[in-house]
């Protein structure tokens, strides 16, 4: 019974441990390839835009992020704005991020959005 | 006999020559900039580095303008070589913060002159070389302008010319004066195989578009920016 406890602490214990590199990992993409961009507060006003044609999304607004499901975020930080009929101004970071840190920086938007 | 013994002396005192540039990189450059390589894996390991790597500079730079640049040193990233570090929210967007930038240090004309000796033998692998060639010719540079401008927004992280751009890369008005043509031929072409955590993303831009790219580049460096400044 004891033994079984134990197991269970450092289960969660592993978890919570797992979950903090996860985020820590996806915060650190974030900034060196978002921020740029997307802004320090993620609200699509970074040191970038003054002249783009397009403003970078607002990644804090649930207006402009619920509309998108993870699977058309994912297909954009992967692919780029074209892949998904949106501006050539997001570019596709397929070549910089792996699968599981994409999925990662999903995770992390849907933080800055508090939607779903 | 006498040309032998000129030779011998002509290359001890290139040895000793390349010796001192690498003795200056050692005590004043290395705190900033990686001379053995590889390049950074991680993206912490990426910020910790305060300058480009140079274990590549001999295929990278223009010697003519490297020498001239350690003399007289001047700021090619506005905002810093991570920008991420030298930025704070402004009114409304974000802004550089400039009292967080540091000048690069110039050296004397002869330390340039030993260190562009030095650097320029470093050399990248000939398996990374062999990725990219600039051909040259008949290129059209205005195509090469809209493959950058308006096919690739290129233009939103890079300054096209002072003041009209992005801030975060490196300009490119000068790019073609820094780098060498086969160097952006294939940084453009694969900026992760250079360096993995670049925040330069891989656009896949055509091959015969990222000849039009450097052409382009080539023109735009030929401007008197400083005049126009």
């Amino acid at each position: 019974m004891r033994k079984n406890k134990l197991r269970l602490v450092l289960f969660f214990l592993l978890l919570m441990f797992s979950s903090a590199i996860w985020s820590d990992e996806a915060e650190d993409n974030y900034k060196n390839y978002c921020w740029q961009c997307h802004g320090m507060t993620g609200d699509g006003m970074g040191l970038n835009v003054q002249d783009m044609s397009v403003q970078p999304r607002d990644h804090t607004s649930a207006k402009a992020m619920g509309g998108r499901n993870d699977a058309d975020l994912f297909k954009v930080i992967k692919e780029g704005g074209l892949a998904i009929d949106k501006s050539v101004l997001m570019p596709p970071w397929g070549d910089s991020l792996s699968d599981d840190e994409i999925h990662g920086l999903v995770k992390y938007l849907r933080k800055l959005c508090q939607c779903s | 006999m006498k040309y032998l013994i000129l030779l011998f002396v002509l290359s001890i005192a290139g040895i000793a020559s390349a010796d001192e540039g690498l003795e200056i990189l050692q005590k004043r450059c290395v705190g900033c900039h990686d001379i053995k390589g590889p390049a950074a894996q991680s993206v912490q390991e990426l910020w910790q580095r305060k300058g480009p790597d140079l274990f590549y500079a001999g295929s990278k730079y223009n010697s003519e303008w490297l020498e001239k640049w350690l003399v007289t040193p001047r700021r090619i990233r506005p905002a810093g070589y991570h920008a991420i570090q030298h930025i704070q929210q402004g009114k409304k967007r974000d802004m550089i913060d400039t009292t967080t930038l540091r000048p690069h240090q110039g050296l004397s004309a002869s330390e340039a002159e030993e260190v562009t000796k030095t650097l320029m033998t470093l050399k990248a692998s000939a398996e990374i070389m062999s990725t990219a060639v600039f051909k040259g010719g008949n290129i059209s540079a205005s195509f090469g302008e809209m493959v950058f401008e308006k096919f690739n927004g290129c233009v939103a992280c890079h300054e096209i010319e002072p003041g009209y751009g992005g801030l975060s890369g490196p300009e490119v008005y000068t790019a073609a004066k820094r780098y060498q043509a086969d160097y952006l031929v294939s940084f453009i072409s694969d900026p992760q195989l250079w360096n993995p955590k670049t925040p330069m993303p891989n656009k896949h831009v055509a091959a015969p578009n990222i000849q039009k790219i450097v052409q382009y580049l080539q023109v735009l460096a030929k401007e008197n920016w400083d005049e126009k400044k």
